[in-house]
């Protein structure tokens, strides 16, 4: 009686009629895997967060694996805070990741509107400049002779301008510029709305959901970008966050803290790690359901 | 894309339909049968000055990009110049010796480029045979999942990895590989001798294989799914009923169904077969050592712009930039072959 009910459920939750019940092993394998799968990506992000609420006394006790820090502190985080060397750079990446992002925002709107409709003067000559791109990198030599050349090097500047634009970004927002309804622009365009007052009236408001992906890619390209700033800055007290904690991390830098002997070293390193990744988990579900189409659409060149 | 323009407009870009034609007048119906859409030239009435006035807006929401591409991505190509003269940042593009082609003939005795490049092929031929695979294999396992609400769950945690910087991914595995992580007290819980994953220069192609796994694999999944989403249903179930198992509908319809984009990416994945993580490896360089863990585009770095040779590692970036444009040109060439559209299709739709 039970197995009936459980199986009349099953089928209702997705499997077709005709697929046959999957074997006792094969379903075990699949669930197997998931789980295992989940928790290689789960776990590290654990005990990133246990880590940085450690004592020195947890990871002592621990041999350095904290799974469940007993007494679990903030200090970790209070240093963080505190308005040192990460505190700043804290500053930094956040300005650098908001300016950015609206700039980048600004110039590949603007492209990818003037590229999406058909006859505009030049139209095809733009398109192929951009395209282009796609298919060379400048490399790291002459990008940085032309940083130099243009003023910009050691200014937080260098962060944004050198990679204002991709290529990507521009080809995803333009397809969908192209897919909107021609009858929405033709109306438009009868009620006397200009080139401009189409763009800020009903294109970008039918494109919200593009819009947030295209943001967010570039957020976090700002946000988590070090090699410009390694390249481009010299003077330390203009790094953003992911290069101090290359620095404290990999580098092996020790803190004032550490050296002070307040927080332990590794809870400070995990916290800077905490504070890198939570401004990106936090967004991240509001736009999740937008991926497939923001990525899809980029494959599909136009 | 129609378009009716104000009085202050000269003449429309396309007349959409017979009442807006008629309220701009004959002049308009005319252009519509000879508009630009059909690819016909401009009519000969409107002179260049006047499609760019017609079109100020648009070109000015257009500048910023442009200029952009203009300045980094077409100017600095200029700086190969550099790659033929002992270049030095003072004297400038236009006053430094001219080598010819003495920084190549350097560069290809200089034993640290083979091994650079030697690293290069090693490293994204283990990335091509593991990391290539996985998120098909991925796809595969979430497509098979029946509850939409558990295909969704693990969809959404095997995407986050994808945006984390790669500063922080390696610190993470630092946290978890390294001497004090989880795995070492695994390891060494069962008798294993201690290994450490982080600074083995042996392990080190297979650390980037597997960072990139970790990073990238369920991102990775997405174009595969689609291409699994694509498939008719009607096809299983025609192939179910005449009698198809589980693995004979595995090999007659999902296989063919995906292979197109398999093949897709695997042609564009050759294409940049030179350009392994270059944030990645960078970061971890010094920890192995430059002899496993330099490859083509750290050693332009460390050669260029850290100690200052700027001649040899701009002849090395160009060689690199070189080959790698012949070999994505060659994928792309490969992929239209297939019929499918490569990173750049011909001509504008």
């Amino acid at each position: 009686m039970a197995t009936v009910e459980i199986d009349a459920k099953r089928t209702l939750t997705g499997r077709p009629p005709w697929m046959e019940r999957p074997s006792r092993f094969g379903r075990g394998g699949k669930i197997l895997g998931i789980v295992l799968i989940s928790v290689v990506v789960v776990y590290p992000f654990l005990a990133v967060v246990a880590t940085s609420l450690s004592s020195e006394s947890d990871i002592a006790a621990s041999g350095g694996l904290v799974i469940l820090p007993s007494h679990p502190t903030f200090d970790a985080y209070r240093y963080v805070f505190s308005g040192g060397i990460v505190s700043r750079a804290l500053w930094i990446s956040f300005a650098v990741t908001v300016a950015g992002t609206a700039l980048s925002m600004a110039a590949t709107i603007g492209m990818a509107y003037g590229l999406s409709r058909r006859g505009v003067v030049g139209g095809r000559f733009f398109l192929a400049t951009a395209l282009f791109t796609m298919l060379f990198t400048p490399g790291v030599i002459p990008m940085f002779l032309t940083v130099q050349k243009l003023g910009l090097y050691n200014t937080l500047a260098s962060l944004v301008v050198p990679s204002l634009v991709s290529a990507f970004n521009l080809v995803v927002l333009r397809s969908f510029f192209m897919n909107l309804p021609a009858e929405l622009l033709d109306a438009a365009r009868i009620d006397g709305l200009g080139d401009w007052r189409t763009l800020t009236r009903v294109v970008l408001p039918l494109s919200k959901a593009v819009l947030a992906v295209v943001a967010l890619f570039y957020a976090v390209s700002y946000w988590n970008a070090f090699f410009n700033a390694l390249l481009y800055l010299n003077d330390t007290s203009k790094w953003p966050l992911a290069l101090v904690l290359r620095g404290l991390v990999i580098g092996g830098e020790a803190t004032s803290a550490a050296n002070e002997g307040v927080v332990p070293q590794q809870a400070v390193q995990m916290a800077v790690v905490v504070v890198s990744v939570v401004p990106i988990a936090a967004v991240y579900p509001f736009l999740q359901r937008y991926f497939t189409k923001g990525v899809l659409t980029g494959a599909v060149k136009g | 894309m129609t378009d009716i323009r104000a009085a202050d407009h000269p003449v429309p870009r396309a007349a959409p339909d017979q009442a807006a034609a008629r309220r701009i007048g004959v002049r308009s119906r005319r252009t519509t049968r000879r508009g630009r859409r059909t690819g016909t030239a401009a009519r000969p009435s409107l002179t260049l000055w006047q499609r760019i006035k017609r079109d100020k807006v648009m070109l000015a929401l257009m500048l910023p990009g442009f200029l952009y591409f203009a300045v980094f991505s077409y100017a600095p190509l200029f700086g190969y110049l550099a790659a033929f003269e002992d270049y030095q940042p003072y004297t400038g593009f236009l006053h430094s010796t001219w080598l010819g082609l003495q920084n190549f003939t350097d560069l290809l005795a200089d034993d640290a480029f083979w091994t650079a490049l030697t690293n290069t092929f090693v490293i994204s031929l283990i990335q091509l045979v593991l990391f290539f695979p996985a998120p098909i294999g991925l796809a595969l396992l979430l497509n098979s999942v029946a509850s939409a609400k558990i295909r969704k769950f693990v969809q959404s945690v095997v995407y986050l990895p994808h945006f984390i910087g790669w500063v922080v991914i390696v610190s993470i595995f630092q946290e978890v590989l390294g001497p004090t992580g989880a795995v070492q007290h695994m390891m060494s819980s069962v008798g294993l001798p201690r290994f450490d994953f982080m600074s083995n220069p042996g392990f080190f192609p297979w650390l980037v294989a597997i960072q990139a796994i970790w990073k990238d694999c369920g991102w990775g999944t997405i174009i595969f799914l689609a291409a699994l989403l694509s498939i008719d249903p009607g096809l299983y179930e025609a192939a179910a009923v005449d009698g198809a198992g589980r693995r004979r509908r595995f090999r007659s319809v999902t296989l063919p169904g995906i292979m197109p984009v398999v093949i897709l990416l695997l042609i564009l994945r050759l294409g940049t077969i030179l350009s392994v993580g270059f944030e990645q490896i960078l970061l971890q360089r010094d920890t192995v050592g430059a002899k496993a863990g330099e490859v083509l585009d750290t050693y332009v770095y460390y050669h260029g712009v850290a100690t200052q040779q700027w001649g040899t590692a701009a002849a090395a970036g160009l060689i690199k930039a070189v080959v790698g444009l012949v070999l994505v040109l060659g994928a792309n060439k490969v992929a239209h072959r297939f019929g499918q559209e490569g990173i750049y299709s011909r001509g504008d739709r």
